[in-house]
């Protein structure tokens, strides 16, 4: 939102009550239902015992979530460290007019369109060594990979698979924030005698910080929640060394039937979530401001 | 510019394709084979080039009616969200209310909720009200994720619009419904193409709560894959067909948006 200052209406509330009620019908009631089942013990659906914060306490203590969790933030901000700079430099390399322009914008965003389950299946072939043209070509190269065998190709995989799938959506909005840039401003970094790099440091990403920090958030809690690739690609092994938080909460929600521990670890996990975005996000608005008084 | 430099950019960015393209052309290639030969070893090209897969898919209505499902929600859920988010996007952009940027930022909140969360409740609200295997209750599980993101996007791009143009259509004598839609709209056509892919990528994506909502009727083309390939022992070839024919209707709305998006986000949230 922008901070120049707006006129004061409380009507403006009956524009965005449409929105409030999609997303409460879709938010705010399963919300409810997932607190009130984190606080029983779901024998049957018409037995139930209040346990209070039994579950919540129960869950902190699981040391197989600790492990989860620790590979989450690993993958998380791993994601972050490859796919923030790849696609910014994606978006620079990108050519802006013509043809060519149209070309690379589709072929760029070819990877975004396909279904989450066929990402993975295709990787699952794709690095197999004997039938795959990355395990193919890694066994050539004389590397013993195997991601099904192997922990750490098994986690690079997964690292590889999603760089691939997810980069061109940094490097969209990236490309989206390079092309509002008016000429004049080049123009007057020439004359300035600037570098390209001092151009991009002063004139390019200053401009993307806006679309990147939108890239930033979805990026960093979308693989926060990710679990249709690896599930398809190793199904969380060899061992667990690919099993995500989400992929855990699935396990014990569906595949337990643990209603209470389910629920109470449900909403661990989306406080988790919120809390790192949040810092995440206010890291960024200030790391933007402090910027910007530095170069004025 | 200097030329080494330009170079190296281009090299990056064939590079780049390259790598990008690689695991869509072995998709495709499987698509050719059979299901003997991709098991049977490596092989560059297809040796024995066959179209039966999609064949099957195009002849087999449990197949094909996965890709109409699919179609039928996405596009209800990408009309509903933006639908929802105009007006509350413009209400961001112009004025300045209670709880205005709580609110604001409480949408992008429900986006950060892992839709594992939500897979048992969506469950059981929708069985309650009787939605349970219709395209509209995918289409509204999609809205959680959807409608928060077309409101920061359309909120950005309505905030690029200076707000004398809005006080002259008043002064003009236009209604608020007459200039919304007559002025104001045609303004931020690029947003709203923007808005519209990243809905419809999104939802056409999504496999978790869409195969949790559906069994027979609704049931979408990503779940349709899941079940095929448990039942009949990995029938990888059919599956690479199917794969090959969910990038399509991506890539044409992508072909039909991809002016917009250069100049959609120029205006936008930058």
């Amino acid at each position: 939102m922008s901070t120049t200052t707006k006129p004061v209406n409380q009507k403006a509330w009956f524009l965005i009550l449409p929105v409030l009620l999609c997303v409460a019908f879709s938010a705010i009631l399963p919300l409810m239902t997932v607190v009130n089942y984190s606080v029983q013990d779901i024998i049957s659906p018409d037995r139930r015992v209040f346990v209070g914060t039994e579950w919540f306490a129960s869950i902190m203590r699981d040391e197989e979530l600790h492990g989860a969790l620790l590979r989450q933030l690993a993958f998380s901000f791993s994601v972050l460290a490859v796919e923030l700079p790849l696609g910014i430099l994606l978006a620079l390399s990108m050519p802006s007019v013509g043809w060519k322009s149209s070309a690379v914008l589709v072929i760029v965003s070819l990877s975004l369109l396909i279904p989450w389950n066929v990402v993975g299946t295709i990787w699952q072939i794709f690095g197999r060594a004997d039938i795959g043209l990355m395990g193919a070509a890694l066994q050539g190269l004389g590397i013993d990979y195997s991601y099904t065998g192997n922990p750490t190709h098994a986690w690079l995989t997964v690292l590889l698979m999603d760089v691939w799938h997810w980069t061109p959506l940094v490097a969209l909005l990236g490309y989206a924030g390079l092309r509002s840039i008016p000429d004049a401003y080049y123009q007057a970094a020439s004359i300035d005698g600037a570098s390209k790099l001092d151009v991009f440091r002063f004139v390019q990403l200053p401009k993307m910080r806006g679309v990147l920090m939108i890239a930033v958030l979805l990026r960093f809690m979308d693989s926060f929640m990710i679990y249709t690739e690896p599930f398809v690609l190793t199904g969380g092994g060899p061992g667990n060394s690919t099993t995500f938080l989400s992929q855990f909460l699935t396990q014990k929600a569906v595949g337990q039937f643990d209603l209470g521990p389910a629920a109470a670890f449900s909403l661990i996990y989306f406080l988790i979530i919120l809390l790192l975005c949040f810092i995440l996000y206010n890291w960024m608005q200030r790391v933007g401001t402090q910027e910007k008084e530095g170069g004025q | 510019m200097s030329k080494p430099k330009f170079q190296k950019r281009t090299l990056f960015l064939l590079f780049y394709i390259v790598f990008a393209l690689l695991p869509i052309y072995w998709m495709v290639n499987m698509s050719f084979k059979t299901n003997q030969e991709i098991v049977a070893g490596f092989s560059l090209f297809p040796e024995h080039f066959t179209w039966a897969n999609y064949a099957t898919i195009f002849t087999d209505a449990s197949w094909y009616s996965g890709y109409i499902n699919s179609l039928i929600y996405v596009a209800i859920n990408t009309v509903i969200s933006l639908t929802v988010a105009l007006p509350a996007a413009y209400a961001f952009s112009r004025y300045s209310f209670l709880g205005d940027k709580h609110v604001f930022f409480w949408l992008l909140t429900n986006r950060m909720t892992p839709p594992a969360v939500f897979l048992l409740p969506f469950f059981q609200l929708y069985t309650t009200v009787g939605l349970m295997d219709t395209h509209v209750a995918v289409a509204l599980a999609h809205l959680l994720f959807n409608v928060p993101l077309a409101v920061w996007i359309l909120e950005g791009f309505m905030s690029g619009i200076p707000r004398e143009i809005d006080e002259t259509a008043y002064i003009d004598g236009y209604s608020f419904p007459k200039f919304f839609l007559r002025i104001y709209l045609p303004l931020i056509k690029a947003g709203v193409g923007v808005a519209a892919f990243f809905c419809f990528m999104f939802s056409w994506v999504e496999l978790l709560l869409a195969r949790t909502l559906t069994s027979v009727n609704a049931k979408p083309i990503v779940a349709i894959m899941t079940r095929t390939v448990s039942a009949s022992g990995m029938d990888w070839a059919t599956l690479a067909a199917a794969g090959v024919l969910t990038i399509v209707p991506g890539a044409i709305v992508i072909w039909f948006v991809r002016n917009y998006i250069a100049k959609g986000f120029a205006m936008g949230r930058v």
